[in-house]
């Protein structure tokens, strides 16, 4: 179902580091309150002012635990209708954590009750509600004409086969069960549906598998196309500085053999075995009083959090201390590689006894000054990255929001199918998730739903009369 | 005065409106006219016609049901005449969500046809005239290319001058039926077809089609063997159509229904005799539809099937004649029966009526406005069979319709339009005036997006206070729905706060239905809500709970048990009132527009939709290009 309040990226893609996630819309304050914390909630504070606190993704988890995973750092703009670009309420997110993270805020926003702004929506909505002169009338068709142009070309043209089959046989499983079930309640005289819900429980089941591969191919796409959010950790001097400008082919951060050099972030996009790793390199954990030191090592973890990826370089010259425990109390649970660096002097840590605070990390030995395990640490990262079921070599996938956001719709609607068919709902509620499911799978193959329903039934199953 | 044989006679009884045909189209259509206080009359080929049923004996159905309901609640006719003259009632997908129960009954045919002709013969301002209509008279048209209505001629050369014409033709016109190689030029049941009126409607620039349908033949029941089939008989406790029928007076004595099953030596001998199927060799051009298939249709298109149903309907109580559903056909007179007489009980058929196929004349409907009147001339209305549906309920709930704006527009008021969030009757005009339709439109549950507010039990709070607003439902009538409504939002509005405790009378009653015993306190909204459980069986633990009407009960169950749904839908709603709301003008110009896509613009121009809600509804109309539209609007 498409929601009345919209949102997109209102800044260019571009690693500049700092992006707009702009919504507007009747809910625009509503939704952007479910993912904002700060001091007031923003439906409280005054229009036309900039707000400062973090957006979340307030996740209710299965057993109904609230938890709340900070994602940026954030300023909000809040600005109420009638006075906004396109005459409705408007919010406007300032993200700084780079294209990785505006693109995630954008998904929660999603989430969280907007649909994705249509091609030159913002500006058609800004004409209908008197906001431009009426001689623009003219330009806001083009822009319109433009964007739909473009975003037809680089999101249903850049489906490669394989994906569109995909998602056609997917559409097509769905359409059947519908319309058998709605043939079933139109004709039920000739035709029974009784039992069929168990047919129904083990097919929405296997869709929801395939589309659950086809959400983590679109991560893959994501990964392809914007790089991994890496984050190199390890206490000060464990060598991240040399690994980061070993990966980087040149001096980025300055190296020194003096502790706590590295005193702010940095980010470098790095190209590893095809895939984009954009490496922050963080200030050394650990734990001290100088206060330019302390920030450092607050986004350390903060960066930590919301990474993709975390590279927990070990000194193995030097014996584990209390703020290498503290990272692996960190990393335990996150997708990280352990390198053992310094494997070229004198070691007194082996892989063993990292294995055993850590036993499900992968731990690689390198020795970042003579560039050695590098290859290892590539192969390590594809086999993480590249999960989906659709090759990297075949460059199919899908990276578009929306069409990702289509993706997430459709799922969640097979979930209803199957929560229905648990509740013991009567069958003709299934109809209903299975249509969503079927249109939202449509809008990513450019298809609308039209007649295909009564097509099927009548192509399929035999009525009465 | 002299009457010469060629001279043209004017009729002088100055009525309002004329209604062409008399079937369950034309029947609605008079009767609101009539009751609206517009001097009308009704023509037909044969009075004794009048509300016939040549094909299936059964008014009602899956979503056709809901059809009789509705048209019921906007004050018509036909939901009354089948509660007096049914002779089996069921309601079906009773195990289903109440979104898809649907009332089917069997009705004795000629009571039926009786009933209606009564209630005819007995309203005020409605004449009844046995005349083929030949000619539609209207003026030249005006600059807009707008013709306007200025009366009906008939074969006998009269003239009848009128404000509106309302055409229900069905398939009457150049009807012909045909079965194997014999082909007759009748319209159904051998009654005279209407063969010089769609000329006239040609000549005012009106396109036709050619549609097809069938019928299955009638067979003497004294010549079947009922042992050999299962016996279907009629629910224990009958739901009237009306609402304003009291369920007592539905409790008779039902007859039963049987059923049989073809086999393969039934579709042996009709794959062997397909090739003198005039569906086959190419006799019929007409389009049929896919939904009720001939049976060698389903042979042919489902060669897995190994058997299919029969159903053997009586036709009344009055008669012996038995209606063989599932089996309507074209083929020659004898494998019909032959084929017959291979399905079990029916070895001994004596056929009383042939099978045949019927082709006939009606028009693509997308030259209609949602108001049912013609876009290029104005006071001509049409609706049923003409329009491309097919069924006895989809042309009724069109003719009221009809009727009623016909009247409007007589009264100098604007046309009523029930949207496709209000009713049935809404999704099925709207798909009429909007999609191109190949075949006879059915109506089908699948068709309705926001089915679940649009149910059988919940039509008079959908439509009836249109009907008060038109004029069809009394005072009394909209001042007991008033109440009926008080009485569920109160009773809905204590239910919700009505505490339920974890007492032990309350988890026996849990344990008693299988539903989870309380851990803590809870309403009896979320209990009702709960699958296995009812408004009804949480009597006992609800102690202050008042006495209300059977009606009153089953709304508040229903409202509260799928509350989410039911919410869900209507949020859908308002997006879609937002887009309805947003009208075209007439005098649009979608040739000026110039980012439409040509594929869209000749789509627009042809359809002329009203709103922007029913441009986006149209084949060929992408996003982008309602986008267009909606800032091309703005921009004027």
């Amino acid at each position: 179902m498409r929601k009345e309040t919209i949102a997109a990226i209102s800044t260019g893609m571009t690693n500049s580091g700092i992006g707009i996630v702009r919504i507007s819309g009747e809910e625009a304050v509503l939704v952007a309150d479910r993912i904002y914390r700060g001091k007031k909630k923003l439906c409280e504070v005054k229009s036309h002012t900039i707000n400062y606190g973090y957006i979340v993704d307030r996740e209710i988890s299965s057993a109904e635990k609230k938890s709340e995973e900070v994602i940026d750092e954030v300023l909000v703009t809040v600005m109420k209708a009638p006075g906004t670009f396109t005459g409705e309420d408007t919010v406007e997110i300032n993200c700084h954590g780079g294209t990785f993270v505006v693109k995630k805020v954008l998904e929660l926003v999603l989430k969280n009750g907007a649909s994705p702004a249509e091609p030159g929506e913002f500006t058609k909505r800004a004409f209908l509600n008197g906001k431009m002169d009426l001689s623009q009338a003219e330009a806001v068709i083009d822009v319109i004409n433009s964007e739909n142009e473009y975003a037809l070309q680089s999101s249903v043209s850049q489906l490669k086969g394989s994906v569109k089959k995909k998602i056609n046989d997917i559409r097509k499983k769905i359409i059947y069960h519908t319309a058998f079930i709605e043939t079933a309640l139109d004709d039920p005289e000739h035709i029974s549906v009784d039992g069929y819900s168990d047919t129904l429980r083990s097919s929405a089941e296997e869709i929801i598998q395939e589309l659950e591969r086809l959400i983590h191919s679109a991560d893959d796409g994501r990964v392809i196309k914007e790089g991994i959010k890496t984050v190199i950790v390890g206490k000060p001097n464990a060598g991240k500085s040399s690994l980061l400008n070993v990966l980087a082919g040149h001096e980025r951060a300055i190296v020194t053999d003096i502790e706590g050099t590295t005193r702010d972030v940095l980010e470098e996009t790095i190209k590893l075995g095809g895939l984009n790793l954009n490496v922050v390199d963080t200030a050394g954990i650990r734990q001290t009083e100088d206060l330019i030191e302390k920030i450092g090592v607050d986004k350390a973890l903060e960066y930590a959090e919301t990474a993709d990826l975390i590279i927990y370089v070990v000194d193995a010259s030097r014996s584990l201390d209390e703020n290498d425990e503290k990272i692996i109390n960190m990393i335990s649970d996150k997708k990280s590689i352990v390198l053992l660096n310094k494997s070229d002097i004198d070691t007194v840590i082996s892989a063993e006894h990292i294995k055993e605070k850590v036993s499900n990390i992968p731990i690689i030995s390198i020795s970042a000054k003579e560039e050695r395990g590098i290859k290892d640490l590539e192969d390590k990262v594809k086999e993480m990255f590249l999960k989906g079921d659709i090759s990297f070599n075949d460059q199919v996938y899908i990276s578009n929001v929306r069409q990702k956001n289509a993706l997430l719709e459709a799922l969640e609607s097979m979930k209803k199918v199957i929560r229905s068919i648990d509740d013991n709902m009567p069958e003709d509620f299934y109809s209903i998730d299975l249509m969503d499911a079927y249109e939202s799978l449509g809008y990513i193959t450019g298809n609308s739903v039209g007649e295909d329903l009564i097509n099927e039934i009548f192509s399929k199953f035999c009525m009465g009369k | 005065m002299k009457y010469s044989a060629n001279s043209v006679w004017e009729n002088k009884d100055q009525y309002d409106i004329a209604v062409v045909g008399a079937g369950h189209a034309g029947c609605e259509a008079a009767l609101a006219c009539a009751r609206l206080g517009f001097k009308t009359v009704m023509f037909t080929v044969s009075v004794d016609s009048i509300a016939l049923m040549p094909c299936n004996p059964n008014i009602g159905g899956s979503s056709k049901g809901h059809l009789v309901k509705e048209i019921d609640a906007l004050g018509g006719e036909m939901g009354k005449v089948i509660d007096k003259t049914f002779i089996q009632s069921k309601m079906l997908n009773q195990s289903k969500g109440p979104a898809v129960h649907s009332l089917r009954a069997q009705a004795d045919k000629s009571d039926y046809s009786k009933e209606m002709r009564r209630v005819l013969e007995e309203q005020d301002n409605l004449d009844i005239r046995q005349m083929e209509v030949t000619d539609i008279i209207a003026d030249d048209p005006n600059e807009s290319g707008i013709r306007k209505i200025k009366g009906v001629q008939t074969y006998s050369g009269a003239i009848y001058p009128c404000k509106a014409v309302i055409l229900c033709t069905g398939t009457y016109l150049k009807a012909r039926c045909i079965y194997g190689e014999i082909s007759t030029q009748t319209g159904p049941n051998g009654l005279q077809s209407a063969n010089y009126l769609t000329d006239s409607l040609k000549s005012l620039g009106i396109k036709m089609y050619r549609f097809k349908t069938g019928t299955p033949a009638r067979i003497d029941k004294n010549s079947i063997d009922f042992t050999k089939m299962e016996e279907q008989k009629g629910d224990e406790r009958v739901v009237p159509f009306s609402f304003t029928t009291d369920p007592e007076d539905v409790q008779i004595d039902q007859v039963s229904c049987w059923l049989t099953y073809t086999n393969e030596t039934t579709h042996e001998i009709i794959r062997e005799n397909l090739d003198r199927s005039p569906l086959f060799s190419g006799a019929i051009e007409g389009t049929g539809p896919r939904y009720c298939p001939s049976i060698e249709d389903k042979v042919v298109k489902f060669p897995d099937k190994n058997r299919h149903q029969v159903f053997i309907e009586p036709e009344g109580i009055h008669t012996n004649e038995m209606y063989v559903g599932g089996m309507s056909s074209s083929l020659p007179e004898d494998v019909q029966y032959a084929m017959y007489r291979s399905v079990p009980g029916l070895e001994h058929a004596k056929i009383v009526r042939n099978a045949y196929a019927i082709e006939y004349d009606c028009i693509d409907a997308r030259q209609l406005k949602s108001t049912l009147e013609f876009k290029n001339i104005e006071g001509l209305f049409s609706g049923g069979q003409f329009n491309g549906s097919s069924g006895y309920e989809e042309a009724a709930a069109q003719g009221i319709v009809a009727g009623i704006n016909a009247a409007r527009k007589l009264q100098g008021k604007e046309g009523i339009v029930i949207d496709r969030s209000q009713g049935y009757i809404g999704v099925l005009i709207d798909d009429l005036v909007t999609k191109e339709s190949r075949e006879p439109y059915r109506m089908m549950t699948s068709r309705a997006e926001y089915r679940l507010l649009l149910r059988q039990d919940n039509a008079d709070q959908r439509l009836t206070k249109i009907g008060y607003k038109i004029g069809l439902i009394s005072e009394e009538r909209y001042e007991k729905l008033l109440e009926k409504e008080r009485l569920i939002e109160e009773e809905i509005h204590r239910v919700e706060r009505v505490n339920i405790g974890t007492s032990e009378e309350v988890q026996n009653l849990l344990k008693t239905y299988e539903s989870t015993p309380l851990t803590s306190g809870t309403t009896l909204a979320e209990l009702i809500r709960r699958p296995e459980l009812s408004y009804e069986k949480l009597a006992p633990i609800d102690k202050n709970r008042k006495n209300l009407p059977e009606d009153v009960a089953q709304q508040v169950d229903i409202n509260i048990k799928y509350d989410g749904y039911i919410k869900r839908q209507m949020r859908q709603v308002e997006q879609f009132k937002k887009l309805e709301n947003k009208k075209i003008p007439e005098d649009i110009n979608y040739d000026e527009i110039k980012s439409l896509r040509i594929e869209a613009k000749q789509k627009l121009n042809q359809i002329r939709p009203a709103s922007i809600g029913q441009a986006s509804r149209i084949s060929g109309v992408s996003p982008a290009d309602v986008s267009v539209l909606l800032v091309y609007l703005g921009s004027r």
